[in-house]
């Protein structure tokens, strides 16, 4: 009898791209919940608009490079870039700053690079960078939460806004508008003022950025949980942001905000959780991985406090996404047999017993 | 899948990554080992072993008996082969492999006369202590004594490596980590005293003060059974050398640098020999066929096989003549079931595929795996990397499959290189982890043979290159012999001539005579070209003796400078002496 050859290993495979994006996906879920809860309903608009721009898009470049469609949009990787980057945008954006986004981060920093695995940055945190770049007044236009903020809008009213910019005949944008607390932080900074007002209102009146942020990591505790994430990169962030606000507020806590203030606001959690973990474009060896996430830390707190923008998480990942050939390269765990010191102490040791 | 696990011995210490897989150890290990019928024809290659092939000391139309030397061990790394049964030698011509790339080789082919006539046995060592460690290891030799969790090294070979330093603790390998095999469970179950008379005599062969035995812990009864027999054999003899080391059951727990991290903590690098660090290392199947040879005399002429998946219809361990072919074993076993698409050779995550089950059972063949689509998924498509690192997780080789993958996806072999390719065991941990479904051992396999042939072809143009300049150099060499040469004739010739200008100033009256003067000269001038040429004779002679000694040096110089730390010295496989297949050994 004849048969096929086939080689090892003959068993069936464990686990699947597309099993593990199905896993951060669902992670997704509570935070996008809470946003939605605190910030209306245009978070689930852009979360709509920029998922469903960013699969046309796969489809598109798919068929222009022309690669077969099935794997890259059942593996549902774009529809985790298009996601987390609607969940950066403001949450009274027009309709068209999630497409462009998500259009951009799909074409240029993912299908342009070689498509899913290729992509050296990551493709929703090029795509942010960019709207911040270009549209920065869209880019601001945050609604303050829950009380008498976006939220308040009803589901038509908030796609009235969305779509065709129209505000019920009695709310003016302002009304709605709030700036964020690395907003108001940075106004006070760069026009002098006292800054332990602004890091008190994040308990206050900003306590919804701590429900979002315990929602965040719900999610990422499932990602964990499921393997789908590893501690090293989200540990290594925030230790990165802790220790370098801390150090920054302990020179000067007239000018610089405390380590609490530059952990729960902005993106420090969300980031440390969903975006600096892609593997594709994060650091694959623990040590690097520490290295990444540590970077991306003191990156995003000193970006925050002597850079342009109010946010520098964005920023922080793509810098350090920058280095991680080298750091990859540096931080290669010693193979078998080699680890410093093993080997030659165990002859030693056995020369000497026997 | 025995629910029974048995406890793990403390004081262990593990190592990286390893994989949790579906055991699929029953119902073969519950089974007892089954002898199987004779069969009409058996084929046994003469290269089924690491080293050289055998030289066969029959002739077609002989008539041999089970037990008697057909091929003698060739070099220093080879081994004996036997006669599985009586019978005649129909043929010495080259037949299918057992091989994963389906080749034909130099065979003998009995065919049986069902009378199964056994040779003299060699001279039997029941009282093996009066017997020097060489006269052990001629007698394993001898019997065509080899690894037989897989690697099949030589283990007369494997033990003479040890002499030098001594060796202080045997370690036997009972972890058996790969998915369905239980030929050496089913072997530590029904012979444990085998085995540890076995391990005795290795234990003395090599004046070795202790023995592990490394056993997974799904194999309650094995270590049930070990134990007891160790206990006896302290309370009979007050041996007190053994003691049993139950190990986690993770795959690759049976590859022996793992099981000896494990049991010791000590990593053995690449390059390095367990023997350098005291130790020894033998599969149990081994060290119960050792005792046979020696305390018995009998050669090596069968081997447990475990026959197993949902592609066979009664899954149990078979006593297999060496040779027989696999499909008889594959019948034995109840034949294959309908839908079976995959045969291998060896355990499902280091086993390779057969062609066909035409091919013989050889000293290596631990298992047949019978496999239908319903116990496996269909390969799904590799997908692009996306760099999770569950692949370096895994890796029970501290490496970094991504990265390896990468260079080798781009021919960047030296970057592989870098990336210490040749520490891969090829143990297909990695590729069952993978999520993108890449074949990343196939590529590592792959990565490894270019750089071999690379390496070959680099020292294949060392030498020509060598040769070229040295080739250069005679010819230059000649050409100044010949140009001195010259140089002496012309002198000679302006010497004769300015002589003849000088006479002819001195005497134009003595013109007359100077005719006979030139002729004279003439004569003279040819007596020193002679000379000249006698000389750059022996000059010549003396110099291809030195050219000899260049010559005879020019290999030597050309190995040193080939492979500086690469392959041939360790990673060829044909010279390892140590079990580093973590399949099979186990």
């Amino acid at each position: 009898m004849k048969f096929p050859v086939q080689t090892s290993p003959h068993v069936e495979a464990t686990s699947s791209v597309s099993d593990l994006m199905t896993t951060v996906l669902w992670a997704l879920v509570p935070g996008t919940v809470v946003a939605v809860w605190l910030l209306g309903w245009g978070v689930l608009f852009n979360v709509m608009l920029a998922v469903g721009a960013a699969w046309l898009a796969e489809a598109l470049m798919l068929w222009l490079r022309a690669r077969p469609f099935r794997p890259a949009l059942t593996d549902r990787s774009v529809l985790i870039t298009g996601w987390i980057l609607a969940l950066c945008l403001p949450n009274l954006a027009p309709w068209w700053l999630p497409v462009v986004g998500a259009v951009f981060a799909v074409v240029v920093a993912k299908q342009l690079y070689g498509g899913i695995g290729y992509n050296l940055f990551n493709p929703a945190m090029v795509g942010y960078v960019v709207l911040l770049v270009s549209f920065p007044e869209a880019m601001t236009r945050w609604g303050a939460p829950i009380d008498g903020g976006a939220a308040s809008l009803s589901l038509t009213q908030a796609a009235q806004w969305t779509f065709l910019g129209v505000l019920p005949a009695a709310t003016g944008f302002d009304a709605l508008s709030q700036a964020t607390p690395l907003d108001q932080w940075r106004m006070l900074v760069t026009h002098g003022g006292e800054i332990r007002g602004v890091a008190a209102s994040v308990w206050q009146g900003g306590g919804w950025s701590l429900w979002l942020n315990l929602a965040f990591l719900a999610g990422g505790a499932w990602m964990f949980y499921r393997g789908a994430i590893r501690w090293h990169i989200p540990v290594a962030m925030i230790a990165g942001v802790l220790l370098m606000s801390g150090l920054l507020w302990g020179i000067d806590p007239a000018r610089f905000a405390g380590p609490m203030f530059h952990l729960l606001a902005g993106g420090v959690i969300f980031g440390a959780l969903f975006v600096a973990t892609d593997p594709v474009s994060a650091s694959t060896t623990p040590r690097g991985r520490l290295v990444f996430g540590f970077g991306i830390g003191v990156l995003a707190v000193l970006i925050r406090s002597f850079g342009n923008y109010p946010d520098g998480v964005a920023f922080a990942i793509l810098l350090m996404n920058l280095a991680v050939p080298l750091i990859d390269y540096y931080t290669q765990p010693p193979v078998f047999g080699r680890k410093p010191g093993h080997a030659t102490e165990s002859v030693t040791q056995s020369r000497g017993e026997s | 899948m025995p629910e029974a696990r048995a406890t793990v011995s403390e004081g262990l210490h593990g190592f990286h990554g390893g994989l949790l897989l579906d055991e699929h150890k029953a119902p073969a290990c519950d089974r007892p080992v089954c002898d199987i019928p004779l069969v009409e024809e058996y084929v046994l290659p003469l290269h089924m072993h690491i080293g050289a092939p055998a030289i066969p000391v029959v002739a077609e139309g002989d008539r041999v008996r089970r037990g008697q030397l057909l091929a003698r061990p060739d070099d220093f790394i080879s081994a004996g082969i036997h006669a599985p049964t009586s019978g005649v030698i129909l043929a010495i011509e080259p037949r299918a492999l057992p091989h994963p790339g389906g080749l034909s080789a130099q065979s003998i082919v009995l065919k049986a006369d069902g009378r199964d006539e056994a040779c003299e046995p060699l001279d039997p060592w029941p009282d093996y202590h009066d017997k020097s460690p060489v006269e052990i290891r001629s007698r394993l030799r001898e019997a065509g004594i080899v690894g037989l969790g897989g690697a099949v090294f030589p283990t007369a070979v494997k033990l003479a490596t040890a002499n030098p330093g001594g060796v202080e603790t045997l370690v036997l390998n009972g972890a058996e980590c790969e998915p369905y095999i239980s030929c050496d469970d089913r072997l530590m179950q029904e012979e444990p005293l085998a085995i540890l008379r076995g391990a005795q005599v290795i234990l003395h062969a090599v004046s070795a003060s202790r023995c592990l035995i490394g056993i997974e812990d799904n194999k309650p009864r094995a270590v049930a059974a070990l134990q007891e027999a160790i206990d006896r054999l302290a309370a009979e003899e007050g041996e007190a050398r053994f003691e049993i080391k139950v190990v986690p059951t993770i795959y690759p727990a049976g590859g022996e640098k793992q099981l000896i991290r494990t049991l010791t903590g000590i990593e053995i690098p690449r390059g390095r020999h367990l023997t350098d660090y005291q130790m020894l290392c033998l599969n149990v199947g081994t060290a119960a066929s050792s005792w046979r040879a020696v305390v018995d005399g009998r050669a090596l002429t069968e081997r447990i096989v475990t026959v197993a998946g949902g592609g066979v219809h009664a899954s149990q361990n078979l006593r297999v003549r060496i040779g027989t072919p696999v499909a008889k074993v594959i019948e034995a076993a109840g034949g294959y079931t309908p839908g079976v698409d995959r045969l291998l050779m060896g355990g499902p995550m280091m086993g390779f595929a057969l062609h066909e089950d035409e091919v013989p059972v050889v000293k290596a063949t631990n298992c047949l795996l019978a496999l239908r689509p319903v116990d496996r998924e269909p390969p799904p498509t590799p997908q692009p990397c996306i760099r999770c690192s569950r692949c370096s997780e895994a890796c029970p080789a501290d490496l970094l499959p991504q990265q390896l993958y990468w260079y080798a996806r781009a021919q960047q072999f030296d970057r592989s290189h870098d990336y210490h390719l040749f520490d891969c065991i090829e143990c297909g941990v990695c590729s069952a982890v993978c999520p993108s479904h890449i074949p990343l051992v196939q590529y590592f396999r792959h990565a490894k043979t270019e750089i071999w042939s690379q390496e070959r072809e680099k020292v294949k143009a060392e030498h020509a290159r060598r040769r070229f300049e040295f080739h250069n150099e005679r010819i230059e060499r000649q050409k100044a012999e010949r140009e001195a040469a010259l140089a002496k004739k012309r002198a000679a010739i302006q010497a004769a001539q300015e002589k003849k200008a000088k006479q002819a100033a001195a005497g134009e009256s003595e013109a007359a005579s100077a005719d006979g003067e030139k002729e004279k000269s003439a004569a003279g001038m040819s007596i020193e070209a002679a000379r000249a040429r006698a000389k750059a004779r022996k000059a010549q002679a003396q110099d291809p003796a030195k050219a000899q000694d260049r010559r005879q040096a020019s290999p030597e110089l050309g190995d040193d400078a080939g492979p500086s730390g690469t392959p041939p010295e360790g990673d060829a496989p044909d010279d390892r002496p140590q079990d580093d297949r973590p399949g099979g050994a186990s």
